[in-house]
């Protein structure tokens, strides 16, 4: 029986065998999302007429016997950063509020053309920035595991949906770890493809070198489905590379370790992770191993100066990114007196419509690019991204894909970490390197940690144009654990009916 | 970083601040800034500089002629707008 907690590709076969119709199946969310999300706080805006009315023809479609794409019908929660024509988009941000973008991004026209059915927009940290969505100027959304802790960022809201079955996919971008830092925290897929494998075009920039869509799910094969969708070749971004993608599903349906490399990197590991983390990690190497793989243990020594790097690259494009801003062409303009010029408007407009993060990473970016301090700083970042690149070569040339935790510990309590913006940095300190090296990087759930019964997630990391591997490898896991718990791990979330009253609304009594 | 600094990267970045914010967001640049200088430890001399991890040159599209956003749809998001142009505060001032 199809229901809200099937997977995305048994959502799939039901529809081919039209056990259920589009419609149902995206009523159906849509009444979990009344239900649940007052406290979760996943979506930011719902478009229920438009993806009821698109779900209908796609019906119809299917009625006449038309040839359909394999996610036809499916429901997807969309990370705000993305522009869908017409709808809300506001990247968590004031700047953007009630701006409805004029076109669609190219992820989103892939999604309509392969007949995908948008449920709406989903919570970030304002502008991708974050590890918590926190700094949403929305509200945080709330972690399915427990509604006081944070569902990762900046995609949590996507991370969210998924947990809290509001949707069965989801799509996120990830420029430091913003899809595999959510999806570890939640229990859930989070896949960041090889840079320029899918389209930025419609991306609300936040580090251009570095920002990538992909997708999310509740499995690793449900994520390769949507990855399929998403991905390909796009004249309209000029990072886009021109080369066909390898046959992610085809590797997702394999998930075969027999012989594999499978390379530890000795830097994520040891001091300020948590120990359920440790040993949920510890568990699938031993996992892997005894499905065939060959471990070796290898040192990536520059990485300890990753989130250093990554800390004045991403901020240094991100002052020039934002910069578009201004309150001349589109988005916010607050004017406190006739008479003010452009550029007072502009000040002012800034000053009120970006939140402390996004100031803060433009201050910092600023400072890094300003001549006098260029050479030191950004100049600096670029070479030791040289050498995060140069270790990743030489890791690759004795392992076929690399393994770490994917964040050093599990989900924290929301507020927790909200003032100390260095602590908060410290999460993505095994999800930078590969964005600064332009690789795939997959996580998935390796099981609960043990003092806090809340998800691990396990990194896998692929070199460039090779994301098949980390479908084959996270495959290959998944159906161990699978088999070991049971079925997924989010059979074992807490029901989120009795949790949601307590955190509905505001300061209900 | 000394205060008057930070007034002028607010300066450069376009953005208003309070005097309170300008004084939170110098000691927060002085804590983040004294984190990630380490970079510098390993950024020797004859170390190339990445700033794209995929290198690519002289990426074009054909010039063919395309469907854009029309008049209106570019200005649908417009703060104001006049005789189908943007509207924008006066941008040189009176002298």
């Amino acid at each position: 029986m199809t229901s809200i907690f099937s997977t995305a590709s048994e959502m799939a076969e039901s529809l081919k065998q039209k056990e259920i119709s589009s419609v149902e199946l995206v009523q159906m969310h849509y009444d979990r999302i009344e239900k649940v999300d007052s406290g979760v706080h996943a979506f930011l805006h719902l478009d229920k007429a438009g993806a009821l009315a698109k779900a209908k023809i796609i019906d119809d479609k299917r009625a006449a016997g038309e040839k359909l794409s394999p996610l036809a019908g499916i429901p997807l929660a969309l990370k705000d950063v993305l522009t869908q024509k017409n709808q809300p988009t506001t990247c968590g941000s004031k700047i953007l509020e009630n701006w409805r973008p004029p076109y669609d991004s190219t992820v989103v026209e892939r999604l309509n053309a392969n007949d995908v059915v948008i449920l709406g927009k989903t919570n970030m940290d304002e502008f991708a920035m974050g590890s918590s969505t926190e700094n949403s100027a929305y509200g945080p959304s709330r972690n399915p595991w427990d509604l006081t802790r944070i569902p990762g960022g900046s995609g949590g809201g996507s991370s969210a949906s998924l947990a809290a079955f509001e949707a069965p996919l989801a799509i996120g971008t990830d420029t430091g770890g913003s899809i595999r830092q959510p999806a570890a925290v939640t229990g859930t897929v989070g896949v960041k493809p090889t840079y320029g494998t899918v389209s930025r075009y419609g991306l609300i920039a936040f580090s251009s070198s570095l920002d990538q869509a992909g997708p999310c799910a509740r499995t690793v094969l449900d994520a390769a489905l949507l990855h399929q969708v998403i991905a390909g070749y796009d004249e309209k971004d000029s990072t886009s590379i021109n080369q066909p993608i390898p046959d992610v599903v085809a590797a997702a349906k394999k998930g075969e370790v027999k012989g594999i490399k499978i390379g530890v990197v000795k830097e994520f590991q040891g001091e300020g992770y948590q120990k359920g983390v440790l040993n949920r990690f510890q568990e699938s190497l031993d996992i892997l191993v005894n499905l065939g793989a060959e471990l070796v243990e290898l040192s990536c020594p520059s990485f300890d100066y990753a989130l250093a790097a990554y800390y004045l690259i991403a901020p240094s494009e991100a002052s020039s990114n934002l910069a578009r801003f201004d309150a001349m062409r589109y988005g916010l303009r607050i004017s406190e007196t006739a008479g003010q010029s452009a550029e007072e408007v502009m000040r002012i407009t800034r000053g009120k419509g970006f939140g402390p993060e996004v100031k803060r990473r433009i201050m910092l970016g600023t400072y890094a690019l300003s001549s006098g301090y260029y050479d030191a700083y950004y100049g600096s970042a670029l070479k030791v991204r040289t050498l995060i690149k140069r270790d990743f070569e030489k890791a690759f040339s004795q392992v076929d894909v690399l393994v770490s935790p994917t964040a050093p510990t599990t989900a924290f309590k929301i507020g927790e970490k909200a003032n100390d913006p260095l602590a908060m940095y410290l999460n993505d300190i095994c999800t930078i390197p590969t964005n600064l090296a332009g690789i795939g990087g997959m996580s998935l759930p390796a099981g609960l940690a043990e003092e806090d019964n809340l998800p691990v997630g396990f990194q896998i990391m692929a070199p460039v144009m090779q994301d098949d591997r980390l479908y084959n490898v996270g495959a290959a896991l998944e159906r161990a654990l699978h088999e070991k718990w049971g079925g997924n791990i989010l059979k074992q979330i807490p029901d989120l009916n009795n949790l949601v009253g307590i955190f509905a609304g505001k300061g209900s009594n | 970083m000394e205060l008057k600094e930070v007034k002028h990267l607010a300066n450069l970045a376009r953005i208003e601040m309070s005097d309170e914010e300008l004084i939170k967001i110098q000691k927060e640049l002085d804590l983040i800034l004294n984190s990630v200088a380490r970079v510098q430890e390993v950024a020797k001399d004859d170390i190339p500089a990445t700033s794209h991890a995929i290198e690519m040159v002289n990426v074009f599209r054909k010039d063919e002629v395309k469907s854009s956003l029309s008049n209106q749809e570019a200005l649908s998001g417009a703060p104001a707008q006049e005789e189908a142009r943007f509207k924008v505060p006066q941008i040189l001032g009176e002298e």
